[in-house]
């Protein structure tokens, strides 16, 4: 790798940082531990980093490093994903838009503008 | 287009569904969809990876993944909603152990001498990020399973321990980047380990949520390290969204506890409870218990009841039958609405789910500083399972380790109803002065079934 390849990680590490600080940045309380479950289900993604390292490996030792980490980083996303699905599931039958509009537009008629 | 143009492509369209899917979290109509487009991300990013040049062991590796993923499934599908914290503890510590494993083999691999000393920063970093999150969960789990005490573990020296522990992996992490060596890296990993146990255990069970938010993002810059490790555009992205949101979530969580994270992280809990259990020493102070006749007619004729529900009924799963019991209240006329502290149960937000399983209506549900003013004009406030949430000494005992935390104002009702297992204090360890208050009555027993009396008894009336 040359000092091309590490600049140009660098700068997506840093864009993704902004991002990542920006994106969450309003979320209500009742969301905190879904959205932790699910960022966690993303950070899951070191699956690929675990294929890549037991498909390139040579040597008992390197395998069973490779056959653990793909093991481990597959309960990891797969785990992640269905545990914040059943959280969410949660949310679907909620009558939300009935109440929102009663009790938040009587209360505060400007707050419509407001959420994006 | 080339295969590698293909994959490069790939990794871009996971990286933004993986943006996308965050965003979507962040509100609850969106939520669920939002976790399914990071889900279709995921599979994206892993399926192409299968093309990758030079890539063999495909049985292995699918092998490898079946295993993990008959595990995963059963565990994420049959836990307990009320065990759910734990489950995403669990699946962090593992996310973290297999960066840390990608960051050791990575350099295993390495002809002694081949690596550039910003590459050992990344292997480095990479191992002891992931291994900190892998044994800090593993800790975290048994605490909140239970296996071992949720309360904070303490001993004389500790900060000092933890910090030599630290010093020794930042020592020896620099000497291996001057000259690398198998066995350094080996050493690092044992200390990483040690180090996050011994980071974990002073951390009292309540705060342990705020804790798993920390170690998952943790586990988010071990994965970003691992990118950098193997020149994975995709693990950079995802891992560095995880470690910078995952930080915010953190003190998100701390300020809806009232608390700064580091006072959070570094307090030494343990010293404080027993100076004021010691002071105290009121074990055998007298309480008013009740049997559930009586607290039926209280409620039945009461005008309004705030309903403040803790891990207890949600431990109980006693969420139908405190609906059953609001439901019959509001059949006789009385107002109900349930107040939830932004962290009733275990995690923030934990205490609205289980709440709209049981078809709770979404309007009768209260947030802190909704509910709070309502208190003046209750006549009951019916508190099941939760203790440190009302727990006045939040508001009146500078000394206590959870002064400061905003708590719901219970004390303002003009009774108090406590359902209560026993005497025992809540998560935090700590005596509720509410409990011996003139106004409290209790009915102790197993949530589900002084409720399912109480139910009873107001059918009979």
């Amino acid at each position: 790798m040359n000092g091309g390849d590490i600049l140009s990680l660098i700068t997506v590490f840093v864009l993704a940082a902004f991002v990542g600080f920006e994106v969450i940045a309003k979320v209500p309380s009742t969301l905190h531990t879904p959205l932790m479950s699910g960022t966690n289900a993303i950070h899951g993604v070191v699956l690929v980093g675990a294929m890549l390292i037991l498909g390139t490996a040579s040597g008992t030792t390197q395998l069973v490093l490779g056959f653990v980490a793909v093991v481990l980083a597959t309960l990891n996303v797969v785990g992640g994903f269905v545990v914040t699905d059943r959280m969410l599931e949660m949310f679907k039958v909620r009558p939300s838009s009935k109440g929102s509009s009663t009790s938040g537009g009587a209360a505060k008629p400007g707050a419509e503008g407001g959420p994006k | 287009m080339s295969l590698g143009t293909g994959i490069r492509l790939g990794d871009l369209i996971a990286a933004i569904c993986f943006i996308l899917a965050l965003r979507g979290l962040t509100s609850p109509k969106t939520a669920r969809r939002g976790n399914l487009i990071g889900a279709a991300g995921m599979a994206l990013a892993v399926g192409i990876t299968f093309a990758t040049n030079g890539l063999t062991h495909f049985l292995l590796i699918v092998g490898a993944m079946l295993i993990g993923a008959v595990v995963a499934v059963p565990a994420a599908r049959l836990v307990k909603m009320t065990a759910m914290p734990q489950m995403v503890a669990a699946f962090n510590g593992v996310g973290g152990g297999a960066a840390a494993l990608i960051a050791l083999a990575t350099f295993l691999r390495s002809p002694n001498g081949s690596l550039a000393v910003y590459q050992v920063v990344e292997v480095l970093f990479g191992v002891v990020v992931g291994c900190i999150s892998f044994s800090g969960s593993c800790i975290a789990f048994a605490k909140l399973q239970e296996l071992m005490t949720g309360r904070p573990v303490t001993y004389p020296g500790q900060q000092l321990v933890n910090g030599v522990i630290g010093a020794a992996i930042l020592a020896l992490g620099t000497a291996a980047c001057v000259s690398p060596h198998g066995w350094m890296v080996t050493i690092v990993l044992a200390l990483a380990l040690l180090f996050g146990v011994a980071f974990v255990l002073p951390i009292g069970g309540a705060d342990v949520p705020v804790l798993i938010s920390l170690l998952n993002s943790f586990t988010g810059l071990a994965v970003a390290a691992s990118g950098f490790v193997l020149h994975s555009v995709v693990l950079v992205v995802a891992g560095t969204l995880v470690g910078a949101s995952g930080t915010l979530l953190t003190q998100m969580m701390s300020r809806a506890m009232g608390r700064s994270l580091p006072n959070i992280l570094f307090s030494a809990f343990g010293s404080v409870i027993t100076a004021t259990g010691g002071a105290e020493g009121d074990t055998n102070r007298a309480v008013r218990s009740a049997s559930a006749e009586d607290i039926a007619i209280l409620l039945s004729y009461a005008n309004k009841v705030i309903i403040v529900p803790g891990y207890g009924l949600a431990v109980a799963q006693a969420q139908h039958t405190i609906k059953e019991l609001a439901d019959l209240l509001e059949a006789r006329g009385v107002q109900v609405i349930y107040a939830i502290h932004p962290v009733a149960g275990r995690m923030p937000g934990h205490m609205n789910v289980l709440l709209a399983e049981a078809n709770v209506p979404y309007e009768q549900l209260k947030e802190m500083d909704e509910a709070n003013p309502e208190f003046q004009s209750a006549d009951v406030a019916l508190v099941v399972g939760a203790n440190d949430v009302v727990n006045p000494a939040a508001k009146n005992s500078p000394g206590s380790p959870i002064y400061g935390m905003p708590i719901l104002a219970v004390d303002e009702a003009r009774n108090i109803v406590f359902l209560k297992r026993s005497m025992r204090p809540g998560f935090a360890g700590i005596d509720n002065e509410l409990l011996f208050d003139p106004k409290t009555t209790l009915l102790f027993g197993d949530a589900k079934d002084s409720l399912t009396k109480v139910v009873a008894a107001v059918k009979a009336l």
